[in-house]
């Protein structure tokens, strides 16, 4: 600590000396952005050159074909199809999950540790990954997507709802246990009323989440509209390309809005 | 036993919009399990999944370090760089936009209405068509990847960042301008301060989910270790699916509690 | 009838919630008990129905040891007792019938209240208690529609559909107005003497122990300082029993 001698006072003051820890953090930082973008071969040299290609392409962009909306409403569809069905089997499988997890709930550690600890296991992948995987399972096609959508949505929803139990008031608990239930009556009538809405909340913001995710899980064969952007962009159809998005933007715009309304209705 | 009541309790009302909520949620999962793939179980399939679980349990240890050429640790580096580069990027980037974007701080709807929409924006447009695209413009590998999640990422921090500026105390600012001190002077050293530690916070929660982002980035070619994992999943290398995933799981959960730590510290 | 056999609590830091209790509550009785907060009286309640644990001596449920069940067996010996909690406890977002119903959740299989397959005798007994309390109107309104008062009452309503033959209440009125107080202390001592249910209630009012009661326990430091008839129960019975001599605060209503 460096110390100071007060004017007035003539006391010597101590003053905490941060400099050096601030100095270090910033050189650290410095560093690692700069061998970053070495590693990375960060280059504005090559983005500049890269610049018209750009533009090229922003301008192949537009307009949109329009007409081939028909060829990709199916795959659209399927895309809606494999939201639904994945957030709807990871709603039911993150019941018991979110029990299993929810300090007040399971109230022995060893089972909500593991519980939890697996829970964070599954919500490190990324949901390209889990489908890359399954299509390696079980070839090409929506039901890897399926899956993948699934498992994903199981890390959101189970978190999500295992906090949501641990704030509950636990008065109506105290009122089961007296009432005489055993512990799936006590679960059933003291902790589910109370969280229904919100899980019901929780699911349809997965669906939403899903909506997208689906739509690019196709680029690993998972099914969906994603395939698609392979398709167009390798033959350099490019309006294509913005047709698909163009469609994606707009199907996961009324998603949004319609979910959201009913969220709102929900709490 | 007749039961004769004083007073008649007052039934539940409009029961007929509850039946038809239940019954358009049961069209639309009819609709959505109709175009359900059947899971096919081959013959070979309990093979194939028990060669999975044999490779997965087993990983190629030897993938971990290799001096010579690509390894485990170069492709988990290369997609660490992705994800600091462009969270750099993208909160760099975003402070002009969530200046703009904040009500209390530009002149009148039309800048912040612009600023939500632009944000907005750029906050649906799927990352994995933002990646394509660039590849298209700066060629495969690690650049374009940082550029798609920059990008990609200023749409998220843009909004966090503009909301918390929304909810700023302008006291301070009002005191500064007070004394004398021009706009820019006044928002250094009155807002600024006070945003540091959560826009910091943002930062690092962001790069968080880059860190998985880029993982997924590497699939389609925008470099880092989802491109060797790609492959190793096309020709049935287990083992080394296994290390890889194991090394992308390892390195997101080290990453999240490091940051989750930093972050403790900020608020 | 509720017997207590040298029952003591002590927690595990070394203090003492109570000390060597030794009481016997008989069928039909209305049992006030009064003391300072920390006296021991809410332990000495829930401890009837194990919501929480002795850690020496034996308590009796009509002669079987509700100390020593497990199980179902425990279930069952709590389905008949019903409890009124001070903050009512009540499932908020839940419908104020349902919330009766789930009094009923110890008569059938777990099976059945998974599905919430109610016969059609628990829905009239649910009904019945309602109208019993004089709530039966709001019977489909959810729970947090209701004032304290209302909400009190549909948990005595959740005691009765349980066919309790012991009611216990902890603090029932202590977040009731003084009107609304009057009107569940009423509801309670109804039930008593229509009904023949065992009522036991903790209170810090005096006077309401004292208008409502036909016997009252006092308990100080975890001990029973008195236990005799209403009659007997002098303002120097509370002074022995509080430590001091009766404030204002002590009193819901100063008497006239």
């Amino acid at each position: 600590m460096k110390t100071i001698e007060a004017p007035i006072q003539k006391k010597e003051i101590r003053i905490p000396s941060n400099r050096l820890k601030h100095s270090f953090t910033i050189l650290l930082l410095i560093s690692i952005i700069w061998l970053s973008g070495w590693k990375v071969e960060f280059s504005i040299t090559s983005l500049i050159n890269g610049l018209p290609n750009m533009v090229d392409l922003l301008v192949e962009l537009f307009p949109p074909d329009l007409s081939y909306i028909n060829n990709v409403t199916q795959p659209m569809l399927e895309t809606i199809r494999m939201a639904v069905l994945g957030t709807t089997f990871g709603a039911i499988i993150s019941i018991p999950i979110a029990l299993c997890s929810a300090r007040n709930v399971a109230t022995l550690p060893i089972i909500s540790i593991p519980s939890r600890f697996l829970l964070n296991l599954v919500r490190t992948i990324p949901d390209l990954l889990l489908a890359a995987f399954f299509v390696a399972v079980f070839g090409i096609g929506a039901l890897p997507g399926i899956f993948a959508l699934t498992i994903f949505s199981v890390g959101i929803i189970a978190k999500l709802t295992y906090e949501a139990i641990e704030n509950i008031d636990p008065g109506p608990l105290e009122a089961m246990t007296a009432v005489g239930a055993n512990k799936i009556k006590w679960i059933t009538y003291g902790v589910i009323p109370q969280v229904l809405s919100q899980f019901m909340s929780f699911v349809l913001y997965t669906f939403e989440v899903n909506v997208r995710a689906a739509a690019v899980l196709g680029l690993v064969g998972a099914g969906g509209i994603g395939l698609y952007y392979e398709r167009t962009l390798g033959f350099f159809e490019y309006d294509k390309t913005s047709t698909i998005i163009l469609f994606t933007l707009i199907v996961v715009l009324i998603i949004d809005y319609l979910s959201t309304k009913i969220r709102e209705r929900l709490i | 036993m007749a039961q004769t009541f004083t007073s008649t309790p007052v039934k539940q009302k409009n029961p007929l919009r509850k039946w038809i909520i239940i019954i358009s949620i049961c069209f639309v999962y009819i609709w959505a399990f109709s175009g359900m793939p059947i899971i096919q179980i081959k013959e070979t399939s309990s093979e194939v999944i028990s060669s999975i679980f044999a490779g997965l349990f087993q990983p190629d240890w030897d993938y971990v370090y290799d001096p010579a050429g690509e390894d485990l640790l170069r492709g988990l580096l290369d997609t660490l760089a992705i994800a600091v580069l462009g969270t750099v990027i993208a909160a760099v980037l975003c402070i002009p936009f969530s200046f703009l974007a904040a009500s209390n701080m530009s002149r009148g709807k039309v800048f912040s209405g612009s600023g939500k929409f632009i944000l907005s924006f750029i906050r649906v447009f799927p990352e994995i068509v933002m990646a394509l695209l660039f590849i298209k413009a700066v060629g495969p590998g690690a650049f374009a990847g940082v550029l798609a999640l920059g990008i990609n990422s200023i749409g998220m921090l843009g909004k966090l960042f503009s909301e918390e500026i929304e909810s700023l105390d302008l006291g301070p600012k009002e005191a500064l301008i007070a004394t004398g001190a021009n706009p820019i002077k006044a928002i250094w050293f009155s807002v600024i301060p006070q945003i540091l530690p959560s826009f910091l916070s943002f930062v690092i929660y962001r790069f968080e989910i880059n860190v998985r982002s880029a993982t997924i980035l590497g699939i389609i070619g925008a470099g880092g270790i989802g491109t060797p994992l790609i492959f190793a999943l096309s020709v049935r290398d287990w083992e080394r699916v296994g290390v890889i995933l194991l090394g992308i799981i390892l390195m997101v959960v080290i990453i999240d509690f490091i940051s989750g730590k930093i972050r403790e510290r900020l608020t | 009838m509720i017997e207590f056999k040298n029952v003591s609590k002590i927690y595990p830091n070394g203090t003492v919630g109570l000390n060597n209790i030794n009481l016997t509550i008989n069928k039909g009785e209305f049992v006030v008990i009064v003391g300072l907060s920390g006296a021991g009286k809410s332990t000495l309640l829930r401890s009837i129905n194990r919501l929480h644990e002795i850690t020496s001596g034996e308590i009796f449920i009509n002669g079987k040891s509700i100390t020593r069940a497990k199980g179902k067996e425990l279930y069952r010996m709590r389905r008949d007792i019903g409890m009124i909690f001070q903050n009512f406890n009540l499932v908020k977002r839940s419908t104020v019938i349902r919330n009766v119903l789930s009094g009923r959740v110890g008569y059938h299989s777990t099976l059945r209240m998974l599905l919430g397959l109610f016969p059609k005798h628990d829905k009239e007994l649910a009904l019945k208690a309602l109208e019993r309390v004089n709530i039966l109107d709001k019977a489909y309104n959810r729970a947090d529609q209701l004032s304290g008062g209302q909400q009190q009452r549909v948990s005595i309503a959740r005691a009765l559909a349980q066919e309790a033959k012991i009611i216990l209440a902890d603090e029932p009125v202590a977040s009731l107005d003084p009107i609304t107080t009057k009107q569940v202390m009423d509801d309670l001592k109804k039930i008593n003497q229509e009904l023949g249910i065992t009522i036991v209630v903790n209170l810090h009012f005096i006077d309401l122990a004292r208008e409502y009661a036909t016997r009252i326990i006092g308990l100080r430091g975890g001990e029973i300082v008195f236990d005799d008839t209403v009659a007997n129960a002098t303002d120097e019975t509370f002074n022995k029993i509080y430590g001091k001599p009766l404030e204002k605060q002590d009193v819901v209503v100063m008497s006239k």
